[in-house]
């Protein structure tokens, strides 16, 4: 691995007696989007605020690309804050200056380009977060998600190397939330820009990080990928983990992939060897197209429904099912085998077409924008495996053997789809 | 059993006694006020100076001139309406007052030097303070409270450039206007009382004023306004910027305290400065 972009030895924070940090280290690696999860107030916010200098540590120290922050030169120091951008908790827009003004504000204070390509650059950026129709608006005057929306176009109006979030999601509704970290993950890949991400709530938050530091008890406890964290035992897990999972189970009506995992293991442990189970996967396969043509919204909206029904039709013959990434979802059937799944399943593609595909396509059309047209299709994909088989081996058996279950448009002309 | 070594009250066997002690307390309790008094001055004469430091910036023309509008021009009909009445009411007093000496005559250069020198300058820094003043303290204060001025440090744009500079710039052009615009009705209130209602001479008036006020006590008056307009600013600036220091209440409450502390400050110190600027100018 690279050296670390920036880094924390043993940092110490109090605030009078409290202290909030205590020897924490870390590392957040350059173009990676690293998420800092912890339970509320636990000193996550607090963190983020040491690395863009709002806060300094009582001890230890901060280093960006290898350089202590205290030996560094003001010059030296200006430079490094210069390449971040900040997304507060509540996101600390000016009230009494509109969207644009708010938006504009970094390139009319900091930058000396002309106002034609002021214009220009703040209207893009508008656009990209479907805030068109706000520009003159001020802040009291648009939802949450807007105002969101509004923070995180701020937040990049600067080409930024590195961006803060600090609680992007609070106050979101559930399709909302997972919305925005969509949009995150997709700027992030597109701009390229390197993301910390502090969290307490989302568990989607796992699909678009490549890290995640867990902060518990002053101090970080784990470092690693998401896949890691899964295996990771430790109280943490127990008191953050597993609110966030019954969160999830509450948002999606699907288990995470932790609590799968262990059902998945509990189940397969009562069957005999040679004793058979079958595995369903199915994938939404257009989502980054519904995601750039309809926006964010219209694809959680859409793996919403899909993973909403798939749970109730499977669910009710001893099915569990998870989100194996932002498009997939994974269903299990402990005690089927390969000829009752198909015929199962020949059940739901019915029930499927007649009750669900006008869900998903009211989810993902609902805020196409006139002349929009975004072809969607749904795949899935059935494998039978035994009991001690490996289940990584039977998943991409039921990759492979996808066939597509469904295919809709929404073509929005004068109004209608 | 000795009575005395029960109710001893201070260090045994050469310890130290504790600032927190019963003896020491009204002694560290003065040492930390004025300590904090100390520390509150030095910061606010750094706060000023940077804001000094920032007023002449190329971004700023459109802010001052935005800010004297918010201070300046929204506080005229106020002033208007408050010197004229404080002119008629001196104009009343001071008929009745100089009858009684044969020197009535004297009305139009006891009304407007009262005004020029003292009333105008310190009525208008009180009046602006009520108005302006306790919403710029207001205001800060919540662009604190609600991370707005953290969010302009992580834009790397100078928070007391682009939110204070501009106020003070602003306070330092709109109290001297307003100042004369004080006195010029101030005076105009007098001689409504003291010749339309009360029957003196207009042009006893109106030559008793230009007979003795001279250059000098107008000028006084504007460096009077000049001197409150900065304090003011400071003082209701100051309050709100650090508003979330307070250790006597948090949020919108500190805004609060803020406030009402920025205002009774502010008219205290201009009463104050009032008597040092007017002993220095004699």
């Amino acid at each position: 691995m690279d050296a670390p972009l920036i880094e924390f030895k043993n940092v110490t924070k109090r605030f009078g007696n409290k202290t909030v940090l205590e020897d924490v280290n870390l590392q957040i690696y350059e173009g990676q989007i690293t998420t800092i999860i912890g339970l509320s107030g636990s000193g996550k916010s607090v963190m983020l605020k040491h690395i863009i200098g709002l806060i300094q540590p009582e001890n230890g120290e901060i280093l960006f690309r290898g350089k202590p922050l205290a030996r560094m030169k003001k010059s030296e120091i200006a430079e490094s804050f210069s390449q971040i951008s900040y997304m507060f908790q509540g996101n600390a827009l000016f009230d009494s200056l509109t969207v644009y003004e708010n938006i504009a504000l970094p390139l009319q204070e900091t930058t000396n380009l002309k106002k034609e390509e002021i214009d220009q650059r703040v209207m893009a950026r508008i656009e990209q977060t479907e805030l068109t129709e706000a520009v003159f608006k001020y802040p009291s005057q648009l939802s949450g998600g807007m105002q969101k929306r509004v923070a995180l176009a701020r937040a990049l109006i600067t080409d930024p190397r590195i961006v803060l979030f600090d609680e992007p999601t609070t106050g979101q509704d559930p399709v909302r939330k997972n919305a925005i970290l969509s949009m995150i993950a997709q700027y992030q890949k597109k701009l390229n820009f390197t993301a910390i991400l502090v969290s307490h709530e989302i568990p989607d938050v796992y699909f678009i990080s490549n890290r995640i530091l867990a902060l518990y008890d002053r101090k970080i406890v784990f470092q690693g990928t998401p896949e890691e964290l899964e295996n990771f035992d430790h109280p943490f897990m127990d008191e953050v983990i597993s609110s966030l999972e019954s969160l999830q189970k509450e948002l999606t009506g699907l288990y995470s992939k932790r609590q799968f995992g262990m059902l998945n293991h509990l189940q397969l442990k009562r069957r005999k060897s040679g004793e058979s189970y079958c595995l369903v996967v199915f994938t939404l396969k257009e989502l980054n197209a519904i995601t750039t043509k309809v926006g964010h919204d219209a694809a959680q909206e859409a793996v919403r429904n899909m993973g909403i029904y798939i749970e109730k039709h499977f669910g009710a013959i001893g099915g569990f099912s998870t989100r194996r990434s932002s498009n997939e979802v994974i269903t299990m059937l402990p005690y089927s085998s390969l000829e009752e799944t198909e015929s199962i399943m020949g059940n739901f593609v019915m029930d499927f077409h007649a009750q669900v595909m006008p869900a998903i396509q009211q989810g993902a059309c609902k805020f196409a924008s006139e002349g929009e047209t975004v072809n969607i299709t749904i795949l899935a994909g059935v494998a039978e495996g035994e009991s001690t088989e490996n289940i990584n081996n039977v998943l991409s058996l039921a990759i492979s053997s996808q066939k597509e279950i469904g295919r809709f448009s929404c073509a929005v002309q004068g109004g209608n789809q | 059993m000795n009575f005395m070594t029960n109710h001893r009250i201070g260090p045994e066997n050469g310890e130290k006694q504790s600032p927190d002690s019963p003896v020491l307390m009204p002694f560290a309790l003065i040492g930390r006020t004025v300590m904090d008094w100390v520390n509150r001055m030095g910061s606010a004469a750094i706060f000023l100076s940077k804001a000094l430091l920032h007023i002449l910036g190329r971004k700023q023309l459109f802010k001052t001139v935005q800010q004297i509008y918010y201070i300046g021009a929204r506080s005229i009909t106020i002033i208007m309406l408050v010197s004229l009445f404080t002119g008629m009411v001196l104009g009343l007093q001071s008929y009745h007052a100089l009858l009684k000496f044969g020197a009535a005559g004297a009305v139009g250069s006891l009304v407007s030097l009262s005004l020029i020198m003292e009333l105008g300058p310190v009525l208008t820094a009180i009046m602006i303070t009520a108005r302006a003043g306790s919403a710029i303290t207001a205001e800060i204060g919540i662009q604190r409270i609600s991370e707005q001025i953290d969010a302009l440090h992580t834009m790397r744009i100078n928070p007391i450039r682009y939110l204070i500079s501009p106020k003070l710039s602003a306070a330092i052009i709109s109290f001297p206007l307003l100042t004369a615009v004080f006195d010029l009705i101030g005076i105009l209130g007098g001689y409504v009382s003291a010749v339309v209602l009360l029957g003196l001479n207009g042009g006893v008036y109106v030559h008793s004023i230009s007979t003795y006020v001279d250059w000098r006590d107008i000028n006084n008056g504007f460096i009077k306004s000049i001197v409150f307009a900065v304090i003011v600013a400071t003082v209701c600036c100051y309050q709100g910027y650090f508003a979330h220091m307070r250790r006597d209440s948090h949020g919108a409450q500190a805004v609060g305290l803020a406030t009402t502390s920025a205002v009774v400050t502010s008219c205290v110190l201009v009463l104050v400065s009032d008597y040092v600027v007017t002993s220095l100018l004699v």
